[in-house]
């Protein structure tokens, strides 16, 4: 496949990203309208959030002004080449800049500089993994800063929480860790845990959780059951839609694990927003599907 | 719904109280964190005329250029809490009377609402196709060489803009009603 050809599909997606909430997502928040009950101001500023969606997918516009990390995730197929891949998906990103799918959201950390065009060192950010077959398939996360911000990483065990190196323990940093961001990451939000790792390996698997579909559950009995217990709990806190008070505090948890070593017992939680951006995209033969 | 029209005098700001909707028509800036930043270490001389019994949006905008003339695309709340260092002194020092965002600020800033007559707004989250409608004009523009997009001062003018108040100028915070509240159930989850 050609480089235009190539950047023009990764345009498609990021305008996707931007500008249309999934289905799963969407799904999720009309059972928090039924679950606050009709006539409650929770239910109200959920309804605002389905609104704006119809609005956004309407008129091309991104759902939300943070348009955040680009985090493109590749399952790369054995005639590709990921420089390729790289410089179609950058090229894309500069192009989505200039047709306001996407603000410009690259700062040089020292000079304080904007790029102006959503590139500069680590942005895009690309994770790749090498498949047997032939094609492409990308999976693009839109991350905001404001639930970006909200994330943290526990160390167990925690004496201030009371929490061992067990599954109660990473229940409880993922307790504090949501309550800790009140209404400030954009509530309700998705979060995803990683339970091990060491502190970069985890904070990337808690990520890797958002790739997943909201209506699915973990492979691992234990993790499925932690997921379950936590949604219901997360929801008790009374947070809310926008912090403003509600039974919708969370429309899902997503946990992980990896192996750790004996010393560390991390658990990394991330937070993203309830404009849970993300679009897929698989090439092959020539032939593009987005889903 | 409380219809407020920029600017506004400090006697009606202390009409309004935490829980009030309102729906506001006029001239603010969207100020964020290098903003905020500058507002402090100099007297703001671009904006400070404006400023005065105005607002401040925490936006970082999606802004569209045609010609010479910008519009927003997508203009929701950004984080609020991060000014918290500044805005006390913001409020005191150009006279502002309404500092709208999400998330809700701290005990300084609740406490400058009460001592000059301002409060805090907030918009909800994400909103940001919504919320740019309401934005009908973009008159000007401060520090978008320097700034970037997202972090210059934008001098808008809104109409029907909806916020709700959740600080207001006697002392009343919803972040912190919310906030108690949610520690209660935190507390009980956790076992402590």
């Amino acid at each position: 496949m050609g480089h235009e050809k190539l950047t023009e599909h990764f345009l498609e997606l990021i305008r996707r990203a931007s500008t249309v909430l999934p289905p799963d997502v969407e799904e999720a928040i009309r059972k928090g309208i039924e679950n606050e009950g009709d006539g409650a101001g929770a239910a109200s500023t959920l309804k605002l959030l389905l609104e704006n969606s119809r609005q956004a997918k309407e008129g091309v516009t991104p759902i939300c002004q943070d348009t955040g990390s680009l985090l493109f995730f590749v399952d790369i197929g054995q005639d590709v080449r990921q420089k390729d891949v790289e410089a179609a998906a950058r090229a894309a990103a500069a192009e989505a800049t200039k047709r306001y799918y996407l603000r410009p959201n690259a700062v040089d950390s020292v000079t304080g500089k904007n790029s102006g065009d959503n590139t500069g060192l680590g942005m895009p950010c690309f994770h790749f993994d090498q498949m047997d077959d032939d094609g492409l398939r990308v999976r693009l996360l839109l991350k905001g800063g404001g639930s970006e911000n909200v994330g943290a990483q526990y160390k167990l065990p925690d004496g201030k929480l009371k929490a061992g190196r067990d599954l109660d323990g990473v229940r409880k940093c993922v307790l504090d860790a949501v309550f800790n961001a009140q209404g400030k990451g954009c509530a309700p939000g998705v979060i995803g845990v990683c339970v091990g790792g060491d502190r970069g390996s985890g904070f990337a698997c808690s990520k890797e959780q958002f790739l997943r579909d909201l209506g699915d559950t973990s492979p691992d009995p234990a993790l499925a059951d932690l997921e379950k217990q936590l949604f219901t709990e997360l929801n008790q806190l009374g947070i809310g839609p926008s912090g403003f008070g509600g039974k919708t505090t969370v429309l899902g948890v997503k946990i992980g694990k990896r192996h750790r070593v004996p010393a560390c017992f991390f658990v990394s939680v991330s937070y993203v927003c309830w404009a849970y951006r993300k679009a897929a995209m698989t090439i092959k033969g020539g032939e593009v599907s987005y889903d | 719904m409380t219809e407020i029209k920029l600017p506004v005098s400090a006697d009606e700001i202390r009409k309004l109280k935490a829980g009030d909707e309102v729906s506001i028509t006029g001239v603010m800036i969207t100020a964020r964190d290098a903003a905020h930043k500058y507002l402090i270490e100099t007297d703001g001389p671009e904006v400070k005329e404006i400023l005065k019994d105005s607002m401040i949006y925490h936006c970082g905008p999606v802004v569209r250029k045609d010609g010479d003339r910008y519009s927003f695309v997508a203009a929701g709340p950004t984080t609020s809490i991060r000014e918290e260092p500044y805005e006390a002194d913001v409020i005191d020092r150009y006279g502002v009377r309404g500092v709208i965002g999400k998330g809700g600020m701290g005990a300084k800033t609740l406490e400058a609402c009460d001592k000059h007559g301002s409060v805090y707004l907030s918009a909800v989250g994400g909103i940001a196709t919504t919320l740019a409608r309401s934005v009908v004009e973009v008159l000007d523009v401060h520090k978008l060489e320097e700034f970037g997009v997202p972090e210059a001062m934008w001098v808008i003018r809104v109409e029907n803009f909806p916020a709700v108040v959740t600080m207001d100028s006697h002392g009343k915070s919803i972040h912190d009603d919310i906030a108690k509240l949610s520690r209660e159930n935190y507390e009980r989850l956790i076992g402590k």
